[in-house]
């Protein structure tokens, strides 16, 4: 199955990648997504007729855990990561582009 | 002017009462230093596999089932992503197509009139963290601390058409999670919060009209003011040739105005899919049907009973059942022997207004509902006069001693001794000829000033009901 290009775009802007802008290397992504779909595909093929549906691949069942409190991280190794960080904060890009509009998808 | 039927739904979160995350260990204590609540999962750091917390399913089924839902025997987490710097896995672990909860309803009350508002679902999900904006630097700062915070997610059906009625329904929706202590529900530390769905219609027409959805409204009075703006908004857009533009709106509280949020056109599209992460949740009936017998009676049930049982006023009942705290403590108090109307009105006007005095919450009533038993007993046999009994229960909050020993230290027992009250209303006429005269010419006002008199010039201590006869029997 082939992917158009606004197709591509709009996968794109979803995970935040730039597109290219040559149409050499935006073919070459279209090609690539159309063997992952088409491999995805197979799975129509598979006869489930006879298979209930199921959310998970194990066959597991309510593993969870009692309401207890344990040791977070200190605020040091949390922030150890963070690419900048200001008064024990994670610095991040603006969330607010500008008053009336949220950058949010 | 056309008249137009506006259209509400409200998705309503409500953060849960467990003192650990939904998917890990950390405390969910509400105002701990910035990033002090954190693991490898809420970073949603390579690696970290979230484990659901059991509480977290119970209060879910305790909440479906105390608001007439459906509850699922069988219900699983899906992924939702978006990219916003509140989350750092990049996506929220909720649930999309097998919700905890589905189907209930509620009765409310709103403008003298009762409707049946539908509940569509109620789900399971983590909250995200704080971002504070700068302005100046054009950056956000994250805190981790809320992240992961177990809520859930009520959404009702539209069923309601004013603000009123959305206000009841977020009142009832309060007052039930209160009961059944799925959460505090503390509107501002956050715990509970509120998107109101709109749309306006011309009367009569079927189809809905476009609608706007104006997000996280944290106290009744933003959800009503917002409404109202929205609903005038609206009609004016229309009334005016334009068109209405689904989209997402803030509301500003100070400044008493809603506006647009995002402009985008794209529907969003968050890529829901199940949460491989963690496995699907099992809920035999036998289990379902052990929850609902655990519930406690129902806020509904309970201003009922308040009505019927102990003769409370549709009013009283509302008010004393709306906070919990002290519907449970009146319960104790008069199976502790108290009147049921004194212990309402001393839960409805005394008690909150020393708790608020001593920066007290409604939990924290300071004595046990068997002393407030004790307090109006000893008024109701004339011990002491019920403006004594006000003092007394000022002092109930500075020490720890029982009403009979406060009114003994203070002196404070109530006089009927008749020879002491005839010399007292004797002074009182003496001391006031106009006014015995004036009740003696028909002016029966003049009594209660006469009353006065001899009140203060006992104390207080005087009982006030002898007093009365004593006066008569003197000015006939």
């Amino acid at each position: 199955m082939r992917v158009s290009l606004e197709e591509l775009a709009y996968v794109a802007k979803l995970a935040h990648l730039a597109l290219p802008e040559d149409a050499a290397a935006q073919n070459k992504l279209l090609d690539e997504m159309e063997s992952i779909i088409n491999l995805a595909n197979q799975l129509a093929l598979a006869n489930t007729e006879n298979v209930a549906p199921t959310a998970h691949v194990l066959p597991l069942e309510n593993v969870w855990r009692k309401d207890e409190v344990k040791n977070s991280l200190t605020t040091e190794q949390l922030l150890q990561n963070a690419p900048a960080q200001v008064a024990n904060c994670f610095k991040v890009p603006a969330a607010i582009t500008n008053a009336n509009e949220e950058e949010k998808f | 002017m056309t008249a137009y039927e506006t259209v509400i739904g409200l998705e309503i979160h409500v953060e849960l009462a467990t003192k650990s995350k939904i998917f890990c260990s950390c405390s969910t204590t509400f105002g701990a230093d910035v990033n002090t609540q954190g693991c490898p999962v809420c970073l949603g750091l390579p690696g970290a596999l979230p484990v659901i917390n059991e509480k977290v399913v119970e209060f879910a089924a305790k909440a479906g089932l105390a608001t007439n839902c459906r509850v699922a025997n069988y219900c699983k987490m899906d992924r939702k992503n978006y990219f916003y710097p509140d989350l750092p896995k990049a996506y929220q672990i909720s649930q999309y197509d097998l919700p905890i909860c589905e189907d209930g309803w509620l009765d409310i009350e709103a403008d003298g009139t009762g409707k049946r508002v539908g509940i569509i679902r109620i789900h399971m999900e983590e909250d995200a963290g704080k971002l504070t904006h700068n302005d100046k630097t054009g950056h956000s700062y994250f805190d981790v601390n809320r992240c992961g915070v177990p809520l859930l997610e009520i959404v009702t059906q539209p069923h309601m058409n004013s603000a009123a009625e959305a206000k009841a329904m977020l009142e009832n929706i309060k007052e039930i999670m209160e009961t059944i202590g799925v959460s505090d529900c503390k509107m501002e530390e956050g715990s509970l919060r509120c998107d109101v769905n709109l749309s306006v219609r011309p009367i009569g027409q079927e189809a809905f009209g476009t609608r706007t959805e104006t997000k996280n409204l944290n106290s009744f009075r933003s959800v009503v003011n917002s409404i109202s703006f929205e609903e005038k908004r609206q009609i004016r857009v229309l009334e005016t040739g334009g068109k209405i533009i689904q989209e997402t709106r803030r509301w500003d509280d100070e400044l008493g105005v809603g506006y647009s949020m995002r402009s985008k056109e794209n529907e969003q599209d968050y890529r829901y899919f199940p949460e491989p992460d963690l496995v699907p949740i099992v809920l035999p009936q036998e289990k379902i049907d052990a929850l609902k017998e655990s519930l406690p009676e129902l806020p509904a049930i309970r201003r009922n009973r308040y009505k019927t049982v102990y003769g409370l006023s549709d009013a009283d009942a509302r008010q004393l059942v709306f906070v919990p705290a002290f519907a449970n403590f009146l319960d104790e108090a008069i199976a502790a022997g108290a009147t049921p109307k004194a212990a309402a009105n001393f839960l409805m006007v005394g008690i909150p207004f020393l708790l608020k005095e001593n920066n007290l919450t409604e939990n924290q009533i300071p004595f046990s509902p068997a002393i407030l038993a004790e307090l109006i007993a000893l008024i109701e046999n004339n011990t002491i006069s019920s403006s004594i009994g006000s003092q007394v229960l000022a002092e109930l909050f500075s020490q720890k001693a029982s009403p009979k020993e406060i009114i003994e230290a203070k002196g404070w027992s109530q006089v009927s001794d008749t020879g002491l009250i005839s010399q007292a209303v004797a002074a009182a006429i003496a001391e006031n000829p106009q006014s015995a005269a004036d009740y003696k010419s028909g002016k029966g006002q003049a009594l209660g000033f006469l009353v006065g008199q001899v009140m203060r010039a006992t104390g207080g201590k005087a009982n006030p009901k002898m007093v009365n006869e004593e006066l008569k029997k003197r000015l006939s």
